[in-house]
């Protein structure tokens, strides 16, 4: 296994994870843009670019791109989180060159009016699939409720009003204020042929101007609030919780993982034992999140409504418990043993690895090989995962709940508005 | 390609041992079919099976049910179980050197469970829980339906059961269960990964060598009338799921038919994503797969898309379907093949993908192809041998499931009923 790295004059960075042995090759265009970089006028439209950006370019129809990723024979897709945008494909060694040229053509895309007005459908019809499906934004609702007009209040995929009312032009100047060469990491992982990539993408990318892309990235407030949203078609009670956690600068990330994994884990964890192991709820995990500048930690429960409030209780309470007496020496290497056997898992196939090392160098501009990562969790103590506990109080909450219950605690719920 | 070796071993008590040794991988992943599915459970408790790999994971041999996730996730194994129409199943990856104790673990699951009648309630509630969950599931609601109309009783079955059936089972009942239904005969244990043939041989003569075999009944098949069923629920889209037959598996033509299939739906350039998707922005996801019980196939289609199009997708959809009959094109055969092989390379990388690939063969086949015979099957298929398989068997006599706020106009005289 080799790391190896280049920047082009205009500022694209390179890197490469290279394993002789491996059957596959992932690549990866990683845009530092994500909806908390939009405004609330905007929302949406980091999502719906990524959608746009498989729609063709000066060279290539909507319709040749689809087609070009299948002959390479590759699993392509992209996604959208609040930070970034990543475009991937894993593929056969021998379409490097291939998968290259096609994924940097449709990093500058035309952005055809008669394709965004067709876009704009299949948009509007994710989000009524999301709208269908549990926790009916009950995720989307409480991140905006947390964050409230930090930049991370926003919801990724927009609402149907906000996407309805965005323009070509709109998402062309937002485009020109995030697609910077200076903003992107090219990265890959599995069999690479280094010399010939960075050939490559010099000639595709070199010309791409470079400009500023600034971010705010503002620590988030604390903010304590409970929502109930009335869905009568809902069979379950949806519920989820964020607290204040580490920022992704933040060195207690890893001890955060590790609390995270012996609180709400999905298996062998304190809530697995008192409410999944019982069937008291459907489900009940809890985890941490890191963000730019500040992070979460989230909870999410789902049960019969009429089971919301003892187990709300319950959750409150094993939060209280671990903020009075931490964690055992037990549970904590029980924890460590499931982190540590998840990443070498993990990272088996380049397509997995591929999310790992690219992530790691936008948020951090560092590489690290599984075995530093997993060192580093492995040095974690019970004092590091009470100092998590002792800075962020997990028990001070935003609690949005949506289901067939009326009224949760004596809080009357509200009508789901629309999506 | 590379150079595999697949071996496998009948014990004298009928338990099929599947290995396919991947010397480059850092895991081992395991995969134990048991012939319970929920096609044996009693039609006045249906669910039972679900409720019965409930209960053998609460406790097994020396260990209590605590002790049972403790030491699996000490082993760093992620392990899950599951049931389905045919089998009860439980399986996981781990670190290579991990295998032999999370085999013995299994083998304690599968043979010696507590089944502890203190712990009866709280699995019942877990089971319960599954039910009810599903109720918000509504493309998996749809495709249940859709199974329902294509089988009949019991091959389209839900495999979480009913309420009724899950909530009036008793502890005996559970013990009946095992006692007829987890036996070596009909059972396959397959494993892949980093380990050696003659050690895991031995060590599962061991473990599972001595394990009785027995006779149990499956409920008798009824085919279904229906054709069509079209339920109201109040959701923001229509889920549509229509269903014709085709092949199985073990069938000689299982590959042109799944060829086809691929055209329809396998990648951004398939006719499905192009003209229900692409064109026309009707859905965000639509897609089509094959579906195989042991004597019998069928095809499974399933669009998502808001209320006031729901009738255009439908349409649309059906002559996608029908069109299919005229025949596929050279350029559409060569893209799928490349994305074939790439999947099929890329198992490679995953002892998970092929220890559940390998268990399924024998299932169906009771052999294990290889790749490269299926390499050679994929190199034979030609637009002529596809389109003469279509010629005699034209996508005709769909059965139709929708959910949504009203029905829809069903063409070709396909007789409807709603609920």
């Amino acid at each position: 296994m080799e790391f190896l790295q280049h920047k082009l004059d205009n500022g694209l960075e390179i890197i490469a994870e290279c394993n002789p042995q491996a059957y596959s090759t992932a690549l990866g265009f990683f845009v530092k843009a994500g909806s908390r970089d939009e405004t609330d006028r905007l929302n949406g439209v980091s999502h719906f670019l990524e959608h746009m950006v498989f729609k063709g370019t000066p060279t290539r129809t909507a319709a040749d791109v689809n087609r070009e990723l299948d002959e390479i024979g590759s699993m392509s897709n992209a996604f959208t989180t609040e930070e970034q945008t990543v475009y991937y494909a894993a593929f056969l060694p021998e379409y490097q060159c291939q998968a290259v040229a096609l994924l940097s053509d449709i990093l500058r895309p035309s952005l055809r009016e008669e394709d965004f007005a067709m876009e704009k459908k299949v948009i509007l019809e994710e989000i009524a699939k999301y709208d269908d499906q549990p926790p009916y934004g009950a995720h989307d609702r409480c991140m905006v409720a947390h964050f409230q007009s930090h930049p991370l209040g926003r919801i990724i995929l927009g609402s149907s009003q906000s996407v309805s009312g965005l323009t070509r032009q709109q998402m062309l100047d937002y485009f020109r204020s995030r697609y910077s060469p200076s903003n992107i990491v090219v990265a890959l992982t599995g069999r690479v042929d280094f010399p010939r990539l960075i050939e490559q993408l010099d000639r595709c990318c070199g010309a791409w101007e470079p400009f500023e892309a600034p971010r705010q990235t503002p620590p988030a407030a604390d903010h304590q609030g409970f929502d109930v949203y009335y869905k009568e078609s809902s069979a379950q009670q949806y519920i989820v919780q964020i607290a204040n956690g580490p920022a992704v600068e933040d060195e207690q990330r890893y001890a955060a993982r590790v609390l995270g994994t012996v609180l709400g884990d999905d298996s062998g964890s304190r809530l697995f034992w008192e409410l999944i192991d019982t069937g008291l709820a459907e489900s009940a995990a809890l985890g941490s999140y890191e963000f730019q500048g500040t992070g979460l930690f989230m909870t999410y429960l789902s049960c019969a409504p009429e089971d919301t409030r003892a187990n709300l209780d319950a959750v409150q309470r094993i939060i209280q418990q671990a903020e009075r007496d931490g964690v055992t020496d037990e549970e904590l290497q029980q924890a460590k043993s499931k982190i540590l056997s998840h990443l070498v898992l993990q990272s088996e196939r380049p397509a997995n690895r591929l999310f790992s090392v690219g992530n790691n160098w936008l948020q951090h501009g560092v590489y690290r090989t599984v075995r530093q990562t997993m060192d580093r969790y492995q040095q974690i103590t019970r004092d590091d995962v009470h100092a998590v506990l002792q800075r962020y109080s997990l028990s001070r909450t935003t609690t949005v709940t949506v289901g067939p219950r009326t009224e949760v605690y004596g809080v009357a719920a509200r009508p789901l508005p629309a999506a | 390609m590379v150079n595999q070796s697949i071996h496998h071993h009948i014990f004298d008590n009928g338990l099929v041992l599947l290995a396919e040794p991947m010397s480059w991988l850092e895991s081992a992943a395991f995969a134990l079919l048991v012939p319970a599915g929920c096609n044996y459970d009693p039609d006045e408790h249906l669910g039972l099976a679900n409720l019965v790999c409930e209960m053998v994971q609460r406790g097994c041999g020396s260990r209590d049910s605590r002790q049972f996730i403790n030491d699996l996730e000490l082993l760093g194994a992620d392990t899950s179980a599951s049931v389905s129409n045919a089998h009860t199943s439980f399986g996981g990856a781990m670190p290579a050197d991990s295998l032999m104790q999370a085999l013995a673990i299994h083998a304690d699951v599968v043979r010696r469970p507590l089944l502890p009648e203190d712990q009866f309630e709280d699995a019942q509630l877990v089971c319960l829980q599954e039910v009810r969950s599903l109720e918000d599931d509504l493309p998996q609601r749809v495709f249940h339906q859709l199974r329902q109309l294509r089988y009949g009783d019991p091959y389209g079955r839900k495999t979480c059961g009913e309420f009724a059936g899950v909530q009036t089972a008793t502890a005996s009942d559970v013990r009946s269960f095992f006692h007829e239904t987890y036996r070596p005969n009909g059972a396959i244990l397959s494993v892949a990964g980093n380990f050696a043939w003659p050690e895991l041989q031995a060590a599962v003569e061991r473990l599972f060598g001595d394990w009785q075999p027995r006779q149990a009944a499956m409920a008798v098949p009824v085919p279904s009338v229906e054709t069509c069923r079209q339920v109201t629920v109040d959701s923001s889209q229509t889920h549509i799921g229509i269903g014709y037959a085709s092949v199985p598996y073990a069938h000689t033509d299982y590959f042109q038919a799944r060829g086809a299939v691929g055209v329809l739906s396998d990648g951004m350039s398939s006719r499905l994503f192009t003209e229900v998707r692409e064109n026309r922005g009707l859905a965000y996801a639509v897609f089509a797969s094959c579906h195989s019980l042991p004597d019998r196939g069928s095809v499974l289609c399933y669009a998502g898309t808001s209320t006031d199009r729901a009738q255009e997708t439908l349409d649309v959809l059906l002559a996608e379907l029908i069109k299919l009959a005229d025949g596929i094109r050279e350029d559409e055969l060569a893209r799928l093949k490349a994305k074939i092989k790439s999947g099929l390379v890329m198992q490679q990388e995953s002892s998970s993908s092929r220890s559940t690939s390998i268990a399924a063969d024998w299932y169906h086949l009771g052999r294990v192809r290889t790749m490269d015979e299926l390499v050679g099957i994929l190199d034979g298929l030609s637009c002529d041998s596809i389109n003469r398989y279509l010629a005699e068997h034209p996508p005709s006599d769909f059965t139709i499931a929708t959910l949504g706020v009203k029905p829809l106009e069903i063409p070709f005289g396909i007789p409807s009923a709603q609920a």
